[in-house]
């Protein structure tokens, strides 16, 4: 205990899920026969030859996604302080002054989220 | 891990069988659902094998490790053989950090020609004092097994397959971490031992110079955050990519998804990264809003009184007490389960825009309201 992460713990059952699964993984490979076929080892694709490149074009709403993601998730986390803290706020008779101060933020959040949804970063065709 | 042998061995055999029980957890609650899918349909389901086919498991794990190894020719074998693993950490990692039950303080005792103790054991795989923001980081790992699976495989379905899985937990996510803050600001703290604590009691609110006490209820936290809850359990279903949001193996449009090109053990690896978050999302429902290991209407200090009536030994008392909050913690957490499987059976599946919409659209700015009216009514009643 102490710290934040207990860090010997951690690294412990990542050591020890990790070399779990690698030895079911091996054991497996070991038991199990294996037949090698040509066209057996191709990709699979329902039935036809192989049409396409594996690397295709992806949609970019994907990219978007993952961007706006980033943003409104470092907001949040941004929050967190807050959230733990508000109650002490409110005891100590300042909850007024955190409200607003947070209130500026949200704010902020609100808008990016509203601009969002206006300019249309979150239409699926 | 500990001060002395004692206390290391106890902790590292805490956290192995924490993730033995999850593993094995796995094939029961396949069974489960296997069998409640059948009853929900009106068929029996698996009940040759063995005693209401419960050795069906033990048959399964058997097929899975003597399958044939198979590796398509396009694969990068190094992702592809490192997803399965990789997958079976987020889960684990995160249920290591949840309170299982109640403190043990065990006093000095006498064993192999030497005193050992006092200590304090927890039930849990160890304390993260930033108890939820370690389990949020754990859990939100489980985007790269997908990613690496689907861009391993070398196969285009693999890859779509992924990319919506991955955006579509990011997209959930931003709901979920909205709807924990709700619970925060109720708790004030991180702690998810001093959440489970707070629950601890009859329900009871407190506005201006008012107090009223509800005796006949607990203080769960599903009292304070009824729509935070809600949205909660909502995202957990998409974070866990089971039905009515399992976009990312939508098997009318993308085959399996990101596990096309998996089969035998690296797809049962793969299934117990997913039941393992189930359980870990349950788990996280129960500790935020229904009290976590707490038995309602009874505290530990009731149930350590009671049991030691019979007992003598204080630390077989304490030990005792631990496990049958276990039990209740077990309970909860397998209603849960149940509930994740029965909405499985009973809905349909998103179309993909619709999926976005609802997270964007609707969960969020839902989360986003739940969030600031809590606020405001703490600030109001105060």
């Amino acid at each position: 205990m102490g710290g934040c992460v207990p860090l010997y713990a951690v690294i412990f059952i990542t050591i020890f899920v990790t070399l779990f699964g690698a030895l079911l993984l091996f054991a497996a490979s070991k038991v199990g026969k294996v037949y090698k076929d040509k066209v057996k080892d191709e990709t699979y694709e329902c039935g036809i030859a192989v049409q396409d490149k594996v690397d295709t074009k992806i949609s970019i709403k994907f990219y978007l996604t993952a961007i706006l993601f980033i943003i409104f998730d470092i907001e949040i986390i941004f929050m967190y302080p807050w959230a733990a803290t508000y109650k002490e706020f409110i005891a100590s008779g300042n909850g007024l002054y955190s409200l607003g101060a947070m209130g500026i933020f949200m704010g902020v959040f609100i808008f990016g989220l509203w601009w969002e949804i206006k300019s249309k970063a979150l239409e699926w065709e | 891990m500990g001060s002395d042998i004692f206390e290391v061995t106890v902790n590292a055999l805490k956290l192995v069988t924490i993730f033995l029980v999850m593993v094995s957890l796995v094939p029961s609650l396949v069974w489960l659902e296997r069998r409640g899918a059948a009853f929900i349909q009106d068929r029996l389901g698996p009940n040759r094998v063995g005693p209401l086919g419960l050795t069906q498991l033990a048959a399964d794990a058997v097929k899975f490790i003597f399958k044939e190894e198979f590796v398509p020719a396009k694969a990068i074998k190094f992702m592809f053989y490192g997803a399965p693993v990789f997958a079976l950490l987020p889960a684990s990692l995160a249920l290591c950090a949840l309170p299982l039950g109640p403190i043990i303080n065990i006093i000095p005792f006498e064993a192999f020609g030497q005193t050992w103790g006092p200590y304090i054991f927890s039930i849990q795989g160890y304390e993260a004092s930033l108890g939820i923001l370690f389990v949020l980081a754990a859990s939100s790992l489980a985007v790269y097994p997908i990613l690496m699976a689907g861009w391993g495989s070398g196969n285009k379905y693999s890859l779509f397959g992924a990319l919506r899985g991955s955006s579509q937990i990011i997209s959930y996510e931003l709901a979920m971490g909205l709807a924990i803050l709700g619970v925060i600001l109720i708790f004030g703290t991180f702690n998810l031992n001093e959440m489970v604590t707070a629950q601890n009691g009859p329900l009871s609110f407190s506005a201006f110079d008012y107090s009223m006490t509800l005796s006949f209820l607990p203080n769960w936290g599903i009292f304070y955050q009824p729509i935070g809850a809600f949205l909660f359990l909502a995202a957990a279903f998409a974070e866990s990519n089971r039905l009515p949001f399992d976009l990312p193996e939508g098997e009318s449009e993308l085959v399996a998804g990101f596990h096309t090109e998996y089969g035998g053990l690296k797809m049962n690896l793969f299934f117990i990264g997913e039941y393992g978050h189930m359980i870990v999302a349950s788990a996280l429902m129960v500790i935020f809003y229904f009290g976590g290991y707490l038995i309602p209407g009874v505290s530990p200090e009731q149930v350590t009184q009671f049991l030691s009536g019979f007992i003598d030994s204080q630390n077989m008392t304490a030990v005792l007490s631990g496990l049958i909050h276990l039990g209740a913690f077990s309970i909860k957490v397998f209603i849960f389960l149940w509930i994740f499987i029965h909405v499985r059976w009973s809905l349909p599946r998103f179309r993909y825009d619709q999926l976005m919409e609802l997270g964007w659209k609707t969960m969020l700015p839902w989360a986003l309201g739940n969030l600031i009216l809590t606020a405001v009514i703490m600030a109001a009643i105060h």
